[in-house]
């Protein structure tokens, strides 16, 4: 089931088009920045955009930051939100649970499916990322491939740094969407209208983002889900803060669980009257 | 094959079916009939294991269900309120996955799939249609479709919820033929609809529901057996209501009820005296008259 479920999600020319949207815009800053040089003021605009100026080997990192915000959520709650409810606006989930798949197999299937798309999508950004910031970054400064990079704290990362830093944020920005991604599943089994449930994980979350600039919601701010997302900027410390990051994926894992747990509990024993 | 003991599901006050006990027999052609509204399809879902039930039992081919429906699914084809595909897939490439989607049986091997697929489209007449993907059909294209999702296991039971449904007379009467040659060939058929003559022409065995109750459930013989009154057409009906006399319980022009359900002697009577006789025949109860009996007349909430 879980492979039916896989071929079903990249077979489908929307995947693919998502994903080519979202590498569109990180591509479009790089191309600007090549051709302008002139990058965000410190403490200003997306994250690391000053420093890969200098070398686009950052720009793997730089293409996340640039999409974290926003267009990754969406991407992310449009698939997941798809997942069950899209089944039961087409009406094949009655014929897919009476052929019969057991609906705990069907929710599983579901749920490696969409993270899958995470995991492909954030990777391929990346690598996007990654390309489009040597071929318009990388020539434009005097810096060689060996040349080292600064750091956020001020010192010098070694090519070999960055690789594995950048592998590690790879990592954390996919756990972060996968609490998206579990919000908008669990959404998904409780309407039978796709867009409703993608509509919902958002209002989540910008509802979360709100809050974060709230000073009134202080007490909260250490279990909002998008507080520690752009944590992975720490990873590029010298030496690196590892608190955010850990706390940040111990939130996420919290969300993650129970969302989970409620999605299987409401769609287990659901009248299926789609 | 399908047996349900008080049978109920309320959906918050509404009660939608209300202690259901349906028994449809091996080799049936059952019939299930109900207004829109009358809780037919909640019932078809309470039976699939799609809707749970409020309170009573089903069982399906002999086991408990939902709880046995990894083992008895398999073996039951089924249409359930219209017919439903990934629109962007060739109806073909649909069957393949929904196929694959289910565990592998015996008469559901990986191996044989393709041509299981292929022969299913065949027997619904898609055979031609090609790659042409499934949101480009027609509303009977898409019923065909669902037919050979239904076809698809060499089913024991096929339950088929209105599966003639956006067809034309043509089609209509493929499936019609298609049912009943199932039905020969050993497969007990649950046919529920709204459209009286097509239950009336099919079934062996019918159940009528009504605002979530069962009202009816009988052999379609049975139902109709001869009221003991014959029904005379004849151009001479005056002479024949003399000829008669009491036995004419009704006139409307040529056409006359008389009591008595010896068609033949009668028929001999009136030719007997010289009388022309059209069309005479021992008069039945037709279904639509029972089912609007039995059911209220007052429109379903």
């Amino acid at each position: 089931m879980i492979l039916i479920e896989l071929r079903k999600l990249f077979g489908r020319p929307r995947t693919w088009l998502t994903i080519a949207l979202l590498d569109l815009l990180p591509t479009i800053v790089a191309i600007l920045l090549a051709i302008t040089h002139v990058g965000p003021r410190p403490g200003q605009g997306p994250a690391f955009l000053s420093a890969v100026l200098t070398n686009g080997s950052l720009f793997a990192v730089a293409a996340l930051a640039i999409v974290l915000p926003l267009f990754l959520p969406v991407a992310v709650a449009v698939i997941a939100g798809d997942a069950v409810a899209g089944e039961a606006q087409t009406g094949t989930l009655r014929y897919l649970l009476i052929r019969p798949v057991g609906r705990t197999r069907l929710l599983v299937a579901k749920l490696v499916s969409t993270f899958a798309f995470v995991a492909v999508a954030v990777v391929i950004v990346s690598a996007t990322g990654y390309v489009v910031g040597r071929i318009f970054l990388g020539h434009g400064s005097q810096a060689s491939l060996s040349a080292a990079v600064t750091s956020v704290s001020g010192s010098s990362l070694t090519p070999g740094q960055i690789v594995w830093r950048t592998i590690i944020t790879i990592g954390y920005v996919a756990f972060s969407m996968i609490g998206v991604a579990a919000m908008a599943l669990f959404l998904s089994t409780l309407t039978d209208s796709p867009l409703s449930a993608s509509i919902g994980a958002l209002a989540f979350l910008i509802g979360s983002s709100l809050l974060l600039t709230l000073d009134a919601a202080r007490a909260l701010l250490p279990y909002l889900p998008t507080r520690y997302w752009l944590s992975f900027i720490d990873l590029f410390r010298e030496p690196i803060l590892w608190r955010n990051v850990e706390r940040g994926v111990a939130l996420q894992a919290i969300y993650v669980a129970v969302l989970l747990g409620a999605a299987w509990a409401n769609f287990a024993t659901k009248d299926v009257k789609s | 094959m399908i047996t349900t003991q008080g049978l109920t599901k309320r959906f918050g006050s509404v009660l939608a079916v209300d202690d259901v006990d349906l028994d449809v027999r091996r080799g049936d052609i059952y019939g299930f009939l109900g207004a829109n509204g009358s809780g037919k399809t909640t019932t078809v879902r309470m039976l699939l294991g799609l809707v749970l039930a409020t309170s009573g039992s089903v069982r399906l081919l002999d086991e408990p269900m939902p709880k046995a429906a990894g083992r008895v699914l398999p073996r039951v084809g089924a249409l359930v309120e219209g017919p439903a595909a990934y629109g962007h897939l060739s109806g073909r490439a649909n069957l393949m996955l929904y196929d694959a989607a289910g565990p592998s049986s015996p008469g559901r091997s990986r191996r044989t799939r393709a041509a299981r697929v292929d022969e299913a489209l065949e027997t619904v007449g898609l055979g031609g249609v090609g790659r042409r993907p499934v949101k480009a059909y027609s509303l009977g294209m898409r019923q065909r479709l669902g037919l050979a999702a239904a076809l698809l296991a060499e089913a024991e039971l096929l339950v088929l919820d209105e599966p003639t449904n956006g067809l034309d007379p043509q089609g209509i009467r493929e499936i019609r033929e298609l049912i009943l040659q199932l039905h020969a060939a050993g497969t007990t058929v649950f046919l529920s609809s709204h459209l009286l003559a097509e239950i009336e022409q099919m079934c062996t065995r019918v159940g009528v529901l009504d605002r979530g109750r069962l009202v009816l459930q009988d052999e379609l013989d049975a139902i109709r057996k001869p009221t003991g009154r014959t029904v005379v057409r004849t151009p001479d009906a005056a002479a024949a209501v003399a000829l008669l006399d009491g036995r004419v319980e009704m006139r409307e022009g040529d056409r006359l009820v008389v009591r008595g359900s010896d068609a033949a002697s009668l028929n001999a009577l009136l030719v007997g005296r010289g009388l022309r006789v059209a069309e005479l025949a021992p008069e039945r109860r037709t279904l639509e008259e029972i089912v609007l009996e039995v059911t209220s007349p007052e429109p379903a909430r």
